[in-house]
């Protein structure tokens, strides 16, 4: 196993994942500006995805493409944190998954500007601007949610009481984060949890939101152990290519 | 000659606007918002127009409906910004609509509870991943003959808007028409699927530009409006010609055995339209009208609480917006 | 009606150079979410560089009855126009 390979999967896959959940709101979002900003949304996403899986099977020789490794790849070979398979639940659920992945994307994203792999660091000057502004958007409606109505905090306290417990996979690092920052390549994992604490706490705060207390967080995503929710979403996701082997689209 | 002055507008003057207003209307001006207009003026526009627009925003369904399932990176990236986009014109006609003195949430409302229309067209299901590349090809290559004519039409806002709108379009159709080339030169089973959604999509999108003329006692009116600039067989007729070409090159085959060329007139004939259908299906009966309204009934009660919550933010924190972003 | 988010106009400058123009209008709940969603609706094709918005309510505009008044009697006063002097053979640089 190239851990190279799966360093960059894990983030491509992270962006497919949120891409293919982001991209159900289109045309059932609560209001018809937010269609177009989801849209947005997602087509960055996959945007980003299709760079990081190119780039995964151009490392990994083995005559794979960016399709091949999204459409016929089992729940058990993906690579994403958990946080981002999580159903898309109420706006008030997507809004704070997306608010923590975000958070999250925006420092790792500016960590790897500095990789010793051009490719990487390519990639995330790149996307790093567009996550910025996925950012600020998630985090104004953490704000209206939470500082909206009784019923919007109630949903969203709600939401980040759910979902604290995936955040913290994504600065738990494993063997492959560790090779891959000892090389210059990647980030270390552990290093940006302080500053992401930070800011959402912060976030929270302003939103008149609580921060949960920290209890055991969910973890194996990176390695290919999912929730029973991922197969469902690739199910739908890989069915025509799969249906049609060896069809071009 | 004198006219007293009520709270409006008196016989005698109203006839004077109005006659100002069919001259300026001859000699091309525009006519702008917050201009004199006649009522039914103002009336048969904020029809056309929301209708339009509710179109828009209930056609991203049948599409949307692949986004998750599109067979490729490329082919999902493509169809999203497809549906984004016309989410968008759905938003720059309700903009044109606004500007007559409606406001946007009663135009939804008179859509969700039946008051207002929306192209029949969109009450067919899509069932394969054919249908998105039909829908493309004949459904926005029928809008966009529909839609370029528009672009000249008397309302300043609605003309505006049907540029930016043809603008984008013709992207739409094309990588309709490409998903359409793709699978019919692919697998015996995608040529298939191709030719199943061409036979379920055609007689529809015919449809699309409305009754015969003969059927169609408003058009008169409209046109001398510049409302409506061809009529709906020639359209018709324009999508006709341009279309079955079309379909000779991706070498499927159109499901009209009457359909022949008529090196006289140099158009298509093509055979009789089943016009109990197309108003069956504007009536309600279409397979999928309930759906269709259901889905964005749904999306605006479940969205309630989201907008509630912007609201009562942006009262709270009014002075926010005083400070420059 | 209940609840219905402002309406905003929205000005866009497409290039440095040019003058913000006009392209539309939108809902949104606050000025933040004005700018978001008019970048998201009117510059996803590289079509700006600078977004003004504008609250509807906040626009003044002249009364179109009132355009008589207003602007035609700029139309008889051709001498603000260069095409109205006769600039004397020879003479350059006028």
């Amino acid at each position: 196993m190239n851990a190279r390979v799966e360093y960059v999967l894990r983030l491509g896959d992270s962006a497919l994942v949120l891409a293919q959940r982001s991209a159900a709101w289109v045309a059932h979002a609560p209001i018809m500006e937010e269609d177009v900003a989801l849209a947005n949304v997602a087509l960055d996403l996959f945007g980003q995805a299709k760079l990081w899986l190119e780039y995964a099977a151009e490392i990994e020789g083995a005559g794979r493409d960016a399709d091949a490794l999204a459409f016929h790849r089992d729940a058990d070979e993906y690579r994403n944190v958990l946080l981002v398979e999580q159903p898309n639940g109420n706006f008030a659920d997507t809004i704070v998954r997306g608010y923590f992945y975000d958070a999250w994307a925006e420092l790792n994203l500016n960590a790897l500007r500095a990789s010793s792999d051009e490719r990487i660091a390519a990639i995330a000057a790149k996307s790093v601007k567009e996550t910025a502004y996925h950012l600020q958007r998630s985090r104004d409606w953490l704000l209206r949610l939470g500082d909206g109505t009784e019923l919007s905090h109630e949903r969203v306290q709600l939401a980040v009481d759910e979902l604290w417990r995936f955040s913290g996979e994504l600065f738990i690092g494993d063997e492959i984060d560790a090779a891959m920052n000892a090389q210059g390549v990647g980030s270390d994992p552990a290093t940006l949890r302080e500053q992401w604490l930070e800011s959402v706490r912060a976030a929270l705060a302003a939103a008149t939101l609580t921060t949960p207390e920290d209890g055991w967080m969910q973890r194996g995503g990176k390695q290919g152990r999912h929730s029973e929710a991922l197969s469902y979403m690739l199910a739908e996701m890989q069915v025509l290519p799969r249906s049609h082997p060896g069809a071009l689209w | 000659m004198y006219t007293s002055i009520s709270d409006g507008i008196v016989e005698g003057q109203s006839d004077e606007r109005e006659t100002a207003f069919n001259e300026r209307l001859d000699r091309s001006v525009k006519v702008e918002p917050n201009d004199w207009m006649p009522e039914a003026y103002r009336k048969t526009l904020l029809r056309q127009i929301s209708q339009h627009a509710h179109s828009e925003i209930v056609g991203m369904l049948p599409e949307g409906n692949w986004i998750t399932r599109a067979p490729s990176l490329l082919r999902k990236l493509i169809l999203l910004a497809k549906v984004q986009d016309e989410a968008g014109h759905g938003l720059y006609l309700y903009s044109a609509a606004e500007t007559l003195g409606t406001a946007r949430d009663e135009m939804v409302e008179a859509l969700l509870t039946k008051k207002a229309k929306y192209s029949s067209i969109f009450n067919y299901p899509t069932l394969t991943w054919a249908d998105v590349g039909a829908i493309g090809w004949l459904v926005d290559g029928a809008a966009i003959i529909n839609q370029i004519p528009l672009t000249r039409c008397s309302y300043g806002p609605y003309a505006r808007a049907m540029v930016r709108i043809c603008k984008e379009e013709s992207f739409h159709q094309r990588q309709g028409f490409d998903i359409m080339w793709k699978l019919a030169h692919g697998t015996p089973e995608q040529h298939a699927m191709a030719q199943d959604a061409l036979e379920r999509w055609w007689w529809p999108s015919v449809m699309m530009f409305g009754p015969p003329d003969s059927a169609s006692p408003h058009n008169e009116q409209s046109m001398r409006w510049k409302i409506k600039l061809f009529t709906n067989d020639e359209l018709r007729q324009k999508f006709i010609d341009q279309t079955v070409q079309q379909a000779e090159q991706l070498g499927l085959k159109v499901p009209d055995p009457q359909l022949r060329w008529n090196e006289a007139t140099q158009h298509y004939e093509i055979g009789p339209i089943d016009w109990d259908e197309f108003y069956r299906v504007i009536k309600g009966d279409g397979p999928c009208n309930r759906e269709r309204l259901q889905a964005r009934i749904d999306a605006w009660d479940e969205g309630a609480w989201v907008r509630d919550a912007a609201v009562a933010y942006a009262e709270k924190h009014a002075t926010k917006e005083s400070s420059a972003a | 009606m209940k609840n219905e988010w402002p309406l905003w106009e929205i000005f866009v400058r497409s290039e440095n150079g040019l003058a913000h123009k006009h392209v539309g209008s939108l809902h949104a709940a606050d000025a933040e979410m004005a700018v978001q969603n008019a970048r998201d609706l009117y510059t996803r094709r590289n079509e700006g560089v600078s977004i003004w918005v504008v609250r509807s309510s906040d626009i003044v505009a002249t009364d179109p009855s009132q355009r008589e008044a207003l602007f035609e009697p700029s139309e008889d006063k051709a001498y603000r126009h260069a095409t109205f002097y006769q600039v004397p053979d020879g003479v350059k640089h006028l």
